[in-house]
């Protein structure tokens, strides 16, 4: 007789089996065949064919000269990587500068009115990102909003389109609200009688955000970076759209491989990379949120 | 008609978890209800109280020992094939359905023909005194109001036992008195057997045929509200039924000293060490023992007097209102009448 | 005697910046709707308010299969995910000691763990071998990938759902002699119903908005709306995409909406 524990469990499991088995079948099984794919050679027109090398991992950050077969550092490659990271980190910081006082305003506000607002921080969260990333294009483009605001004033037209810096005013726009919802479950639970008794302790406005506010909120502000870090460095439509070609970010580059660059293997092998890449970016999270809790 | 209502526990016993933090809920529990009685399960938060009842119930299955109602061995029978239902705590209606459906629930899944249920559920609506809420959503109903739908409900499929855990701790003083009298009525009106769950030993005592005092996981004593309370069984009854002083002393004969005073009794009693319970409103002005009073309370009806005994115990009597207050530090001469002793076994 | 001024929770320039955040996350979107509407034919010149551009979008074929095409797999994979995000949510909700709890959950969230770009890879791979085996075109593949990504989305509501009803109410129907197919189909289920519904809206806006891995995934000639979008943003804007993009928007917001108002309604008759 099966105690009633092992049966209760293999029912769950059994209920659980065909959501499961879909996600194996259609997300997790063939992130598998990517590992696997990043270790075999480019086919002839697409895909790859069996000799296993790791000609696609060396590819990655060294590249060979046609001339004289001697490796070295293929630097366009590095400096995707770094633009990469350098843009998802600036996109980090944007975000948590004008996402603190956004969720600290929604938080602050009486009961009644707080729904509207947490509903106009919603909206744009559910907007598809490719809207949005357009409508930052109708934004900043030679005949955009702003330069006709510009022009106006008698200044002269920016050329902020396919530039970094326009990858990164989009990116910070689109993942804005990734970082204010967190931050803004964390302050909602902030007690304020702890402000009041710093105050009472003579200390001033900065000190308190300083000392008190941001220590205790520190698990919403993690929460809120890696929620907006992991899908930056992995942005593809945002870099595409606003970067043009010129300024591709990994994800970009990944799609090359599979389009014009004809690279499967190149392609997998970036696709890990920036899985790894992710996977040291949430352990930080973990490590960092389990300091938060422990000095909380 | 009470053969079948009569239910059996014999041997009981429920363990939760394994190896060292297993937890005894039910240590060896037996009893038997007679049918058509009303019958308390009484004890502080953790003495099995709750567990012994969602065993008749059915949704726990005892570890050890079985459980029968009237001839039938029910121990293995699922909750939904059981004709025992329960009253739960938090009343637990549907929250999706009126009133008069969640009263019809049971009659439904039975899958008894609508023209009955409709007919049944207005007679227990009538019986509980809610005809007119019939169809309210439950969210809509006041505690009280809802603790009549979850009889109704309760009582609709005629099941030859009804379980009730502690169905009237959410109600306001007033409203449970009104609701103890209720459930009184109820009980002689359907003449099923009533197994009642609760902590208020004041509850107990007012609306048991019988009662089980239970106190980690055993029983400690079974009997009318009577003996209970007037012939506790051991020092937990005592203590935990009413308030009851503990006087340590030694019986020689048929008399029992507590240091220099003597108290005469009035039965053959075990001899040697022991100890004496006796209620403080028992306890009468006399010259048996000296006591030094220690402190009075104003109690509106009463004073109640707390003092020590020339051995240095603890002692608590009630006194008249009007009765002159007697101050600390101050004797006052005491009597234990033979009948109102009971005595205990020595810790 | 005047009431203290001082508030312990004004943070100096926080309120002003907030509301700059708030302007500015909503300049560029009606900065586009408003473009939508603009009659003349130069993207930079206001030509006057006209809805030709809707129009001109209706009246394109290409659009319209796109258009219907999003709504196919919107419809099937929000359905899918639903059923089966309920059926794993009533597995794992209710027993607390599940063995391996941890690993199924994992399992659930992985989509929203990996990014888009590299589950959008693996898939273009795993599909491409199954489309040279089987020689399936049809929209099955998307369907499939949304449905799983969706899946995360879906179980949210439904479990929370799920955690916030009262388990007492299954034993009290166990006790009123209702098997456990009965308590599912007359208790169980019409309670967790608006938490069902919730978790199809939501897989619904997903999918409708997906770009990325419908982009990999899709053969020729299957595009989405937003892939459709994607494809012409590669010769500059035009108001035929922002009128696009506008409907799509009044689309989320009126699922948004609803949504919103339906968590209020039952967080108010919770009893």
């Amino acid at each position: 007789m099966t105690d009633p524990q092992t049966k209760a469990t293999l029912n769950s499991w059994a209920l659980a089996a065909p959501a499961l088995a879909l996600l194996v079948m259609a997300s997790i099984g063939p992130l598998l065949i990517v590992l696997v794919y990043s270790f075999m050679t480019p086919g002839d027109y697409s895909g790859v064919e069996r000799p296993f090398t790791t000609q696609a991992w060396q590819q990655v950050f060294l590249s060979r000269d046609i001339f004289d077969d001697t490796l070295s550092w293929a630097d366009a490659h590095l400096t995707i990587f770094w633009r990469s990271v350098k843009l998802s980190v600036l996109t980090t910081a944007i975000t948590f500068l004008l996402g603190l006082p956004t969720a600290w305003f929604i938080a602050t506000r009486p009961p009644q009115r707080r729904a509207m607002w947490l509903f106009l921080i919603t909206i744009p969260f559910w907007t598809n990102l490719l809207i949005r990333t357009i409508a930052i294009n109708e934004i900043i483009r030679s005949e955009g909003l702003l330069n006709q605001v510009l022009g106006w004033f008698g200044a002269g037209p920016v050329n902020l389109l396919y530039t970094d810096t326009a990858v990164l005013i989009g990116m910070a726009y689109v993942y804005l609200p990734m970082m204010v919802l967190p931050m803004y479950a964390a302050i909602d639970r902030f007690d304020t009688r702890l402000l009041e008794a710093a105050y009472d302790l003579f200390a001033s406005r900065w000190q308190v955000l300083r000392h008190v506010v941001l220590p205790v909120i520190r698990p919403g502000i993690v929460a809120g970076s890696i929620l907006v870090f992991v899908p930056s460095l992995g942005a593809y439509v945002t870099p595409r759209v606003l970067g043009g070609g010129k300024n591709m970010m990994i994800g970009n580059f990944i799609e090359l491989q599979f389009g014009q660059g004809q690279n499967w293997p190149l392609g997998a092998a970036l696709a890990v990379l920036l899985l790894i890449a992710v996977a040291l970016a949430l352990a930080v999270y973990v490590r960092a949120l389990a300091g938060a809790e422990r000095n909380g | 008609m009470n053969e079948a209502t009569t239910v059996l526990v014999e041997g009981a016993s429920k363990q939760f978890g394994r190896g060292p933090n297993a937890i005894l809920a039910l240590d060896d529990v037996s009893l038997s209800i007679e049918g058509g009685s009303f019958f308390t399960l009484l004890g502080p938060s953790g003495c099995g109280k709750t567990t012994l009842l969602r065993l008749l119930a059915g949704f726990e299955t005892p570890t050890r020992g079985r459980i029968l109602l009237g001839q039938d061995d029910v121990t293995a029978l699922p909750p939904n094939r059981r004709p025992i239902n329960t009253v739960f705590q938090s009343y637990a209606l549907f929250p999706h359905l009126s009133v008069a459906r969640n009263v019809g629930f049971g009659l439904k899944m039975l899958g008894r023909p609508a023209g009955q249920i409709a007919e049944r559920v207005a007679r227990m609506l009538s019986l509980v005194r809610m005809e007119s809420f019939a169809d309210r959503l439950v969210a809509q109903l006041s505690g009280g109001q809802q603790q009549r739908v979850a009889l109704a409900r309760a009582l609709a499929p005629e099941p030859r036992v009804l379980l009730l855990d502690e169905p009237l701790s959410a109600l306001d003083l007033k409203l449970r008195k009104e609701m103890q009298v209720e459930l009184k009525r109820l009980q002689r009106e359907t003449g099923i057997t009533f197994v009642f769950v609760t902590h208020d030993q004041e509850e107990a005592l007012t609306m048991s045929d019988r009662i089980a005092v239970m106190s980690a996981g055993r029983v400690q004593q079974i009997g009318s509200p009577r003996d209970i309370y007037a012939r506790p069984a051991n020092r937990f009854v005592a203590g935990f039924i009413g308030e009851s002083n503990f006087l340590p002393a030694d019986i020689q004969g048929k008399i029992a000293r507590l240091g220099n005073a003597e108290v005469r009794l009035d039965r053959d009693e075990p001899q040697g060490r022991v100890i004496l319970a006796i209620r403080p409103e028992e306890v009468r002005l006399g010259d048996a023992i000296t006591a030094r009073v220690v402190e009075t309370i104003y109690l509106g009806n009463a004073l109640q007097v707390m003092a020590e005994l020339p051995d240095g115990s603890p002692i608590v009597l009630r006194l008249p209102a009007a009765q002159a207050v007697p101050l600390p530090g101050t004797r006052i001469g005491l009597d234990l009448p033979g009948p109102a002793i009971q005595v205990l076994e020595a810790d | 005697m005047a009431r203290s001024a001082f508030d312990a929770a004004r943070l100096p320039g926080f309120a002003a910046i907030a509301i700059a955040v708030f302007v500015l996350l909503y300049l560029p979107i009606v900065t586009l709707v408003a473009y939508s509407f603009n009659g003349g034919e130069s993207v930079a010149v206001w030509g006057g308010f006209s809805l030709d551009w809707y129009g001109r979008a209706w009246a394109n074929e290409t659009v319209k299969a796109a258009a219907v095409r999003s709504l196919v797999i919107a419809g099937s994979a929000s359905a899918i995910a639903a059923i089966l995000a309920t059926l794993a949510a009533l597995g794992i909700v209710r027993n607390r000691r599940m063995k391996g709890r941890g690993a199924a959950y994992m399992a659930i969230n992985q989509p929203l763990m990996v990014p888009e770009i590299v589950t959008a890879v693996a898939l273009l791979i795993f599909f491409a071998s199954i489309r040279q085996v089987t020689g399936y075109q049809g929209l099955g593949y998307l369907i499939a990938a949304h449905a799983a990504f969706c899946i995360p989305f879906s179980y949210l509501p439904i479990s929370a759902r799920l955690e916030g009803m009262d388990a007492t109410l299954e034993s009290a129907a166990a006790d009123l002699y209702a098997t456990p197919m009965q308590t599912f189909r007359h208790i169980t289920l019409p309670l967790l119903m608006p938490g069902v519904a919730a978790g199809a809206m939501l897989a619904f806006v997903i999918s409708l908005d997906d770009v990325v891995i419908t982009e990999f995934v899709k053969s020729a000639g299957q595009d989405t709306l937003p892939t459709y979008m994607l494809g012409q943003m590669r010769r500059g804007v035009s108001p035929e995409v922002n009128a696009i993009s506008t409907m799509l928007l009044a689309v989320t917001v009126v699922l948004l909406t609803a949504f919103f108002i339906i968590n209020r309604q039952f967080n108010r008759r919770k009893s």
